[in-house]
């Protein structure tokens, strides 16, 4: 009997010990792949913030580009660059061949003449000057300086050329090439060209289109949540109501999308791929979040609380107003940017109402075309160039980042303005 | 003289009938106790003075409860006013999550009793004073309520019920939650706020009740079994339940 009882004991102690061990490991496996998968984005992404850059000297020639000695303003904005920005490439090799002269030009950015533009509008005086001025490189030696690209693939399968890899290693060595914070990473908008290529359209789209979610879901949402908590009578409609909304929080997101194609774009005739468009969308879907959000915070508030001020002689509204909402708040408030947040990763419905388009100009209302941080992930995974890699990383750490800062704003209103009950 | 006074009250929580027929005068600025073992409608029935069951969706009230010749059954009652004249103090203290200041001063704002901030001062010292709290409290008005120890927390609730000076004050065994040095605060209080005050209190203590009321009011299973002086109650009931109850054989 006692021997039975020992055997027994030990089967609940290693038993004990088995569940440990398992919960542990589960720990331990989803920490691994959180590790896995933000070394990965990282170790790619951190190259997308340097920029390469050559260093070519420049002959401001007045003749050149049509100018007189002391040419005002306007004249500086009208003159032609293109014949001195090609020369100071060609000058790299003087005796560059005609092929050999255009691999020198591939070597920057189609945007080469305009920098080269902004240097002389900056300082006139370099006018029949020469100086040294920063080109973007193009993303191809970008990558080689970064080291992702393998010089030892076949020419013929390679973007860059031996002979543009050999004026480049010449112009290493003469230290004319240098690494810098890339700027216009953040400044940009999208671009074909990976060189070019930032966030700042798809950056200011969302956060358009989360404004315009806000504006709309957080007041349909907390009206409809205060009415179904404080004041609407309990039956089975309510009941209805409430498993409804409750489902509505399940619907997958490329539902909505559908939605929002099939009656804000075909009936209502709003501006296709517009932030107003896929804020509206997006509310559709934070609605429900929200609404549950208040709704458990309402809930949270002690009855006693409203007991009381029933009991002072207030209204059911100035009881809902005065005491129950404003204590729910806190709640609201973090489970309303915690659906932001959700919006803020939704892809599947902007891609539907067409905030997928190539844009590349940066949105200054809801109304102007744009794309958005996750489409912009989307968009450049999807490209081929090697050049969009690292964007992919370095917009997906932008878009994490962002919201890294949501949730800790939601926590630490949580935190913050909470009540505790005694 | 007679303040309330209940004729054939029923209360019905869904198909359950909580209050069978009660018939209760109460007189005025004496404190009425009302004595039972648990769940025998003491509660339901006090809620009934202020219409508080009406928060509750599935609660019946029948039968006429006359405050001042005036029905507050009947339709034409505005609760609202109701409740300006009859206070209550629930079982656990429920100050707002505010501070002691605007506890105090949120019954006379909503009923716009004060035109001036310096009437609501004074509103907010009379108040605390009968309550017994303002020497405790005087230098910390502005800090929360819940700050407030648990005697204190429930004095700051008798302190805002006043503060609308209401003619009857309803109270929900106030001291339950309290030790006994609180609980003898409270009792000293309302010995001293009946002057002003019609009070009804609920009680689980029959000691409590001994102490306090002036007339007492004995519940068992939804009926009132007795009612009379508390006297004549604890001394020489009519009721053989009412006997039992009070010498301790059941409840």
């Amino acid at each position: 009997m006692n021997k039975n009882k020992e055997k027994l004991l030990a089967k609940r102690y290693s038993s004990e010990k088995r569940f440990q061990f398992l919960g542990k490991s589960a720990i331990f496996m989803a920490l691994l792949f959180l590790a896995i998968f933000i070394f990965k984005i990282f170790s790619t992404g951190y190259t997308a913030f340097q920029k390469t850059w050559l260093i070519v000297p420049v002959n401001f020639d007045a003749e050149t580009m049509y100018l007189d000695a002391n040419p005002s303003k306007e004249d500086l904005e009208e003159a032609d660059y293109f014949e001195i920005s090609l020369q100071s490439m060609f000058n790299l090799d003087k005796n560059a061949n005609e092929k050999q002269q255009n691999e020198l030009k591939k070597m920057v950015s189609y945007f080469f003449e305009r920098e080269i533009k902004q240097e002389l509008i900056n300082d006139p005086s370099l006018l029949g000057k020469t100086k040294d001025v920063y080109i973007t490189a193009s993303d191809d030696l970008d990558q080689v300086f970064k080291g992702n690209y393998p010089r030892d693939l076949p020419e013929n399968q390679r973007r860059v050329t031996d002979y543009q890899l050999k004026i480049f290693d010449q112009l290493v060595e003469q230290g004319k090439v240098e690494s810098k914070f890339n700027l216009s990473f953040f400044t940009y908008p999208d671009s074909r060209e990976a060189e070019l290529a930032g966030i700042a359209s798809s950056f200011m789209g969302s956060i358009f289109s989360i404004l315009v979610c806000l504006a709309i879901a957080f007041p349909v949402a907390v009206l409809a949540a205060i009415y179904l908590e404080e004041f609407a009578p309990k039956n089975r409609f309510t009941d209805f109501i409430e498993v409804n909304i409750n489902n509505l929080a399940a619907v997958p997101s490329i539902v909505f999308g559908l939605l929002g194609l099939g009656i804000l774009l075909a009936v209502f005739q709003l501006p296709r791929s517009t932030p107003l468009v896929g804020g509206i969308t997006l509310s559709l879907m934070t609605l429900p979040t929200i609404i549950i959000a208040c709704r458990a915070s309402l809930k949270a508030v002690p009855p006693s609380i409203r007991e009381a001020a029933l009991a002072m002689g207030a209204s059911r509204m100035q009881t809902t107003m005065h005491h129950t909402v404003p204590l729910s708040m806190p709640g609201t408030l973090s489970g309303t940017i915690i659906g932001l947040a959700q919006a803020l990763g939704e892809t599947a419905p902007l891609i539907l109402i067409g905030m997928v388009a190539f844009v590349n100009t940066i949105p200054g209302s809801p109304m102007d075309p744009a794309a958005s941080l996750p489409v912009q992930i989307y968009i450049w995974a999807e490209s081929a160039e090697r050049g969009f890699v690292e964007k992919v990383s370095a917009c997906i750490m932008v878009l994490l980042g962002f919201l890294i800062v949501m949730n800790l704003f939601a926590q630490i209103i949580r935190h913050k303005f909470e009540k505790k009950w005694s | 003289m007679i303040k309330i006074s209940a004729k054939n009250v029923d209360v019905f929580y869904g198909k359950k009938q909580a209050l069978f027929n009660i018939n209760l005068d109460i007189e005025e600025n004496q404190v009425t106790a009302l004595i039972g073992p648990s769940g025998c409608g003491k509660s339901t029935f006090l809620r009934c003075l202020n219409r508080m069951n009406d928060v509750i969706d599935i609660c019946k009230v029948q039968g006429e409860i006359v405050i001042n010749d005036f029905n507050i059954n009947d339709k034409g009652c505005d609760v609202v006013r109701l409740r300006e004249k009859i206070g209550m103090v629930f079982q656990k203290p429920n100050p707002f999550p505010k501070t002691l200041y605007e506890n105090i001063s949120y019954g006379p704002t909503i009923h716009g009793m004060a035109q001036s901030k310096q009437e609501m001062d004074e509103i907010v010292e009379t108040s605390l004073k009968k309550a017994a709290l303002w020497e405790e409290v005087k230098d910390r008005l502005h800090e929360p309520g819940t700050g407030l120890s648990g005697g204190q927390q429930q004095r700051l609730c008798i302190a805002r019920a006043i503060s609308v000076q209401p003619e009857v004050i309803l109270m929900d065994e106030p001291c339950s939650a309290l030790d006994p040095i609180a609980t003898a605060q409270i009792e000293e209080l309302i010995d001293e706020l009946k002057k002003e005050h019609t009070i009804i209190i609920v009680t689980h203590s029959m000691a409590q009740a001994a102490r306090v009321s002036q007339r007492t009011g004995f519940f068992h299973l939804g009926e009132l079994i007795e009612h009379g002086s508390t006297d004549k109650i604890f001394k020489n009931p009519d009721n053989t339940k009412t006997q039992d109850y009070i010498t301790g054989r059941f409840g």
